[in-house]
């Protein structure tokens, strides 16, 4: 974590048109070699096969079984699991940081497919409230509808509900992407830092309440928009990642992207700063 | 009289704006902490296909996604003058190679950042690793 010497010529970030912020976060001292052979996997994840295929009964275990059983499939090498008869079970499919095929023939209690990084997810029912939350990256797809606070905190991916989903979609995101094939609850996107939303149907009251950062799309009627969410411009480049999305997510391929609304915050409850650190340093 | 004198402050302000905190006019809590609040690149810039890699091409084809996926959220940022990308495993800027030539536009620069950050995320020598070895419980 060593200092680096600022010069007072005009640095490589400033000749690039980039500014001469200092941002926090800790400087990454250990150097790798951009040009090492590729590998495209985290260290110690399983090679799996997608080709490779087997069903798994969970009727009769605790999720805790379920999920430990998932983990030694994949360690055999298996690609695409079958979970069958979930039965509404709670936290299933939690913390798969793998590539992986998962497929439940069922519905899902609440935070199902919480913490994942990379896995491919179709769930053939519904899911209660907080599904995928924390969700790194991967896409989870719902075939009916989601409860309450879908999507909660997620960094990054896909996260698909073909239905209608419940109250504070998206609460706390801080990247990735939200397709709603129906309508959408209230607070939807409460205190958003950043990503993405997009609503085909209605959404309820005090949407963006509070978001710092990020962008929704909005096809249907809004109940009210929250505080500091403001409408902005829908780009050509907007249409165009709209369109791939939606084709992505396999709804609403003939949805016309060019009357949707897009939401942004209008930056105005923003009171926050490096030197706060300092400050809270001296008050202690 | 006054006019002459409205006019010389005007350029004043408009100086101090290119110098130090970019296009944007700063705010009292800006000026007083003599920096920035907030981000200085677009966060929300949705990523031109284009522009993809032959790298990030294989990577997305590894995975089975139809596109870009979490790399969406992923653009090339900078920290103390130098280009960087921020990891979030690791909670910290990684600076991009002075090697590397970087071309002079966000998108292009995005996609190189992306292409570094899987490289390092994936690399044995990337810091999670000796945490995950240490401290791994099942």
């Amino acid at each position: 974590m060593a200092n680096i010497k600022t010069v007072s010529k005009k640095s490589k970030a400033q000749s690039m048109g980039m500014h001469t912020e200092v941002l926090t976060g800790r400087t990454q001292q250990k150097f790798f070699n951009p040009d090492e052979a590729e590998n495209f996997y985290y260290f110690g994840t399983y090679d799996v096969d997608f080709n490779k295929r087997t069903e798994l009964d969970v009727k009769d275990m605790t999720a805790p079984e379920a999920n430990k059983e998932i983990d030694n499939l994949m360690s055999q090498g298996y690609g695409t699991i079958v979970i069958k008869n979930p039965q509404g079970k709670h936290s299933l499919g939690v913390g798969i940081l793998n590539k992986l095929n998962l497929i439940f023939e069922g519905s899902l209690g609440y935070f199902g497919m919480g913490s994942c990084d990379g896995p491919i997810v179709r769930i053939n029912g519904r899911v209660g409230w907080s599904c995928a939350e924390n969700l790194m990256a991967g896409k989870v797809v719902i075939e009916k509808n989601a409860g309450s606070c879908f999507g909660a905190a997620i960094r990054g991916g896909d996260l698909i509900c073909k239905g209608s989903v419940g109250a504070r979609t998206g609460i706390d995101m801080k990247g990735g992407t939200i397709i709603i094939g129906g309508d959408a609850g209230a607070f939807t996107g409460f205190m958003m830092q950043r990503g993405r939303i997009i609503i085909l149907g209605d959404v309820g009251i005090n949407l963006g309440d509070s978001m710092y950062d990020g962008t929704i799309f909005v096809g249907g009627e809004i109940g009210s928009y929250g505080s500091d969410a403001v409408d902005s411009e829908l780009t050509s480049n907007d249409q165009d990642w709209l369109k791939r999305k939606l084709k992505v997510a396999e709804i609403g391929e003939n949805f016309d992207v060019s009357k949707m609304k897009k939401i942004v915050a209008g930056k105005k409850l923003w009171n926050y700063d490096n030197l706060e650190p300092t400050e809270k340093k001296g008050a202690i | 009289m006054p006019k002459k004198k409205n006019k010389k402050l005007s350029k004043v302000k408009t100086k101090e704006v290119k110098g130090q905190l970019g296009k944007k006019k700063e705010t009292a809590r800006e000026k007083m902490i003599g920096q920035s609040i907030g981000y200085r690149y677009d966060v929300n810039l949705l990523p031109d296909y284009s522009k993809i890699t032959p790298f990030l091409k294989k990577y997305i084809e590894a995975m089975g996604w139809d596109d870009l996926n979490w790399l969406e959220d992923v653009h090339m940022g900078y920290e103390e003058d130098r280009p960087a990308v921020f990891c979030r495993n690791a909670n910290g800027w990684v600076t991009i190679p002075s090697s590397i030539k970087l071309p002079n536009n966000q998108q292009d620069r995005d996609m190189i950042a992306r292409e570094l950050l899987v490289k390092f995320q994936m690399s044995p020598k990337h810091p999670l690793v000796d945490l995950k070895k240490a401290y791994l419980k099942f």
